[in-house]
């Protein structure tokens, strides 16, 4: 992520004259109720952003309710030389679904929230096709009273799409023994950047051929708009156990985490937060997480009871070799879900501390978290920041929060540079850009620190196979580069 | 504990070499096992035949991840694992021969299916070599990464088509501590999917039921009480009938076995696999999708060099 883009460049974002906007307007109006279309500059504010830092501009909005009206959309968008930029809710957090579009036009958004229907439920197969637009926790609502649930989920549940979720590939703190939105998708159908409709995937288990399933899942929209996708469902676990572990350092914490992944334990869930942020959340929701801790640990074991209780001793067993100074069970659901509304609302919780936050993803392998976390404080001290840890511990994915207030001068600076280091110090170790949040526009140019110009370019082979002309969501996720002309590093009209 | 690798590396040769074998123009196969040799049609005989390197480079359990080349047996992986007290459920037909790499490009996940998921999430990065000769990584050593877009997905049931694999990383889980096949006479597989939590396999003939229960002893223990009287721990589970190996809806295998002789297939329930001895009808492909497919095919392998003559659909 950069600042406002520098110099003269190919796809500067000079607004569309109104004609040509209106003509398009007119178009797809006609395609659809002409009130959901929207061109007005104050609706399109609206839609300049996601819930990353960065902006930029669409020119129009638009919000089909069937798959005949994304196929018109994509269509007469193509037809004036727009781009296409899918949105989901626009919770996405690397600026995936911020409006950028080609040769200075402005792209036209094509969001998917009038499309929120559960379309069939088979039970026996535990399969449900969802419209795009669906939320997360409304699809688990829906199918829990045949003890299902769709397993990704992340804490943003309330408000992110389904379709949301297969673009970035989400996870959330049970991926950790369910696996990513990946693992629970069967089959998808899309609407491609050319306007036609595709299967990808199926509901057998061996389709005929290439996985394009697979890997359209995680595409951030650069592939298509998916408009249909059957989920798996998974069986409600017969027996839970929720555990709050509480740690004098974050180094005890960490080694906890290591210590119960190498027992040969894959807990449901686990996760780890640091003093700052178990603080502000005890303020929030009073669910008694100590406020004196350096760090806890918030472990789920589920399956069947005899394991469950086993693999609690364990837990309870790693903690105390490692010094916790307490470890909780939760006595009964509603403990258990008061516990995990603390950990599910941290985001909240982080306007107690400052107003603006900058939230990292990064994956680092899961023995190294000791040295990794110790270094993200040196990083945020060294840039006179505060830095706020809640994150999937059990798989090293590392949230450092970055909080601060953007009416400081100059401290949007110091947040981007620190993120730039904590990035490197990441990557140092053997980890990864991101883990769930997706690469996006925020992290497209660091994509050159773990990836060759050979396997970047393999990767844009299967994106143009989808998207020849770069037409959907362009300029994210790869940098620009071979294949893409001589595009400036950040394009114009996003910034932050 | 520590980061380091239990496995020191036992491997042959580096990956720069085989990819300098694969070279940048004629076609090329590669063979591994040959335990699914038909699998896509027979290759141009004309090919110059290659071997992916072999060896365990590094096996973490702390990580639940090992660092393997792709022409490593199945067999000589899940010793190594075991020596960590981990394991994977590729579950190939002959272990001893088919290669990691092989099980992968054919994609075919093995009768654990229905707990342990199927063998495409297992991948977490692949090193391959492309039609240009070039060594390309793909995904990641972490368990979890949206790090660009999943080419180890695609690479997964590719056949040697896009690319061919030198290195891979898998994800790998704990060895339960009890595993036991029950049999029993069952007119409704279903019954036992409902009644369980998560088994790691439910086998059917259309008499018979085989059950696979993994975990904690007490949990195995409470489940065999779940299933019912009539249930016998028996050494393994049926031999599966070659020749045909059909794919269909989970909820769809009743209504299909209705039509063969009980005793003649082995279907695998809650997973919608169906071994038999002919073989099923070519599916058709939508025109968009199959669209797609030739894209890939020819922006990742333009002239055609990567295993000529098998086919993916
Ligand atoms: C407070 C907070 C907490 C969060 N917690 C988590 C978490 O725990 N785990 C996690 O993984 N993420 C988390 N996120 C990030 C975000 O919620 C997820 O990435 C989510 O899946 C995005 O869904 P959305 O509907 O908001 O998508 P959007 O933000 O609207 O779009 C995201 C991307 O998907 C594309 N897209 C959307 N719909 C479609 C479609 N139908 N077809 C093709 N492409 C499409 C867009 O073009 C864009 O690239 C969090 C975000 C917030 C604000």
């Amino acid at each position: 992520m950069a600042g406002v883009a520098s110099g003269e460049a190919a796809c500067n974002s000079a607004r569309q004259t109104g004609g040509v906007t209106d003509a398009l307007a007119a178009e797809l109006s006609a395609a659809m109720a002409p009130d959901r279309v929207r061109s007005g500059p104050l609706e399109l504010t609206l839609y300049r952003r996601d819930a990353s830092l960065l902006e930029g501009q669409p020119g129009v909005v638009c919000f089909p309710s069937t798959t005949d009206e994304v196929q018109a959309a994509v269509t007469i968008a193509r037809r004036h030389g727009r781009a296409v930029v899918p949105r989901g809710s626009g919770t996405g957090l690397a600026g995936g679904a911020v409006p950028v579009g080609v040769d200075g036009a402005e792209p036209v958004v094509i969001v998917t929230t009038k499309m929120d229907r559960v379309l069939e439920i088979d039970a026996d197969a535990r399969v449900a096709w969802v419209q795009p637009g669906v939320l997360n926790l409304d699809l688990s609502r829906q199918v829990a009273h045949l003890g299902l649930h769709f397993a990704p989920d992340p804490s943003s549940q309330q408000s992110c799409s389904v379709g949301g979720n297969v673009a970035n590939n989400s996870g959330g703190p049970h991926c950790l023994a369910y696996g990513v939105t990946s693992a629970h998708v069967l089959a998808l159908e899309v609407v491609l950047p050319d306007g036609s409709l595709a299967l990808l995937g199926d509901l057998d288990p061996e389709p005929p051929g290439y996985d394009l399933r697979g890997a359209f899942v995680g595409s951030e929209g650069t592939m298509g708009i998916a408009v249909r996708i059957a989920v798996r469902l998974s069986p409600d676990p017969p027996a839970v156990r929720t555990v709050l572990v509480d740690f004098a350092s974050i180094e005890t914490a960490a080694s906890t985490v290591t210590g119960i992944i190498a027992a040969g334990l894959v807990p449901a869930a686990l996760e780890m937060m640091d003093a700052r942020i178990t603080s502000a959340v005890e303020d929030y929701v009073h669910a008694g997480f100590p406020r004196d801790a350096a760090a806890v640990l918030l472990v789920e074991l589920d399956g069947l009871p005899a394991g469950v209780e086993a693999a609690t001793q364990i837990v309870a067993d790693v903690a105390a070799a490692n010094g916790a100074r307490g470890v909780r069970v939760a006595a009964d659901e509603a403990e258990r879900a008061l516990l995990w509304k603390g950990r599910k609302s941290a985001f909240g919780a982080i306007a107690r501390i400052a107003p603006d936050y900058y939230l990292h993803d990064t994956v680092v392998p899961r023995t190294r978290l000791v040295e990794v976390l110790s270094e993200v404080y040196e990083i945020a001290a060294r840039h006179r920041l505060l830095v706020v840890n809640v994150f999937h511990a059990g798989d090293g994915n590392l949230h450092p929060l970055l909080v601060f207030d953007r009416r400081e001068p100059g401290v949007m600076a110091r947040v981007l540079a620190a993120g730039t280091d904590m990035i490197a110090a990441c990557v140092a170790v053997g980890g990864v850009l991101s883990g769930e949040h997706g690469i996006g526009l925020e992290k497209r140019d660091h994509m050159g620190l773990i990836f060759s110009d050979d396997d970047l370019d393999a990767q844009r082979r299967l994106r143009l196979a989808f998207d020849p002309e770069q037409a959907c969501n362009p300029h994210k996720v790869l940098p620009s580069g071979s294949g893409c002309g001589d595009l400036q590093s950040v394009p114009a009209g996003a910034w932050i | 504990m520590t980061g380091r690798p239990q496995t020191a590396a036992r491997t042959d040769r580096p990956l720069e070499d085989f990819a300098a074998e694969i070279g940048t123009s004629d076609p090329v196969v590669v063979v591994g096992g040959r335990t699914q040799w038909g699998v896509g049609g027979e290759p141009d005989p004309t090919a110059r035949e290659v071997h992916a390197p072999r060896g365990v480079v590094a096996h973490e359990p702390a990580e639940m991840i090992v660092r393997v080349r792709a022409g490593t047996t199945v067999a000589e992986l899940d010793a190594v694992l075991a020596e960590g007290g981990q394991t994977i459920a590729l579950d190939p037909a002959h272990p001893e021969r088919a290669t990691v790499g092989g099980v992968l490009a054919v994609g075919q996940s093995g009768p654990r299916r229905l707990g342990w998921g199927p063998v495409r999430d297992t991948l977490l990065e692949a090193r391959f070599v492309s039609a240009e000769g070039r060594l390309i990584r793909a995904g990641g050593p972490v368990v979890k990464n949206v790090t660009g877009f999943d080419l180890c997905r695609l690479l997964v049931g590719s056949l040697g088509t896009i690319g061919l694999l030198a290195e891979i990383v898998l994800r790998v889980r704990p060895r339960p501590p009890v595993a036991v096949w029950l049999r029993g006479a069952a007119d409704d597989p279903d019954r036992l999917r409902q009644a369980l939590f998560r088994p790691s396999s439910i086998l059917w003939d259309g008499i018979d039921c085989w059950v696979l229960l993994e975990g904690h002893p007490a949990d195995v223990e409470a489940e065999i009480k779940a299933i019912g009287p009539g249930f016998d721990p028996v050494a393994e589970p049926p031999p599966l009938p070659s020749g045909g190996r059909w794919s269909m809806s989970p909820s769809a295998v009743r209504n299909v076995v209705a039509t063969l002789e009980p005793g003649t297939f082995v279907a695998e329930v809650g997973v919608g696999i169906v071994h038999e001895s002919t073989a099923p009808p070519s599916r058709r492909v939508q025109p968009a999708t199959a669209a797609l497919h030739q894209r890939i095919k020819a922006n990742f392998d333009p002239t055609g060099r990567l295993n000529p003559g098998r086919m993916v659909t």
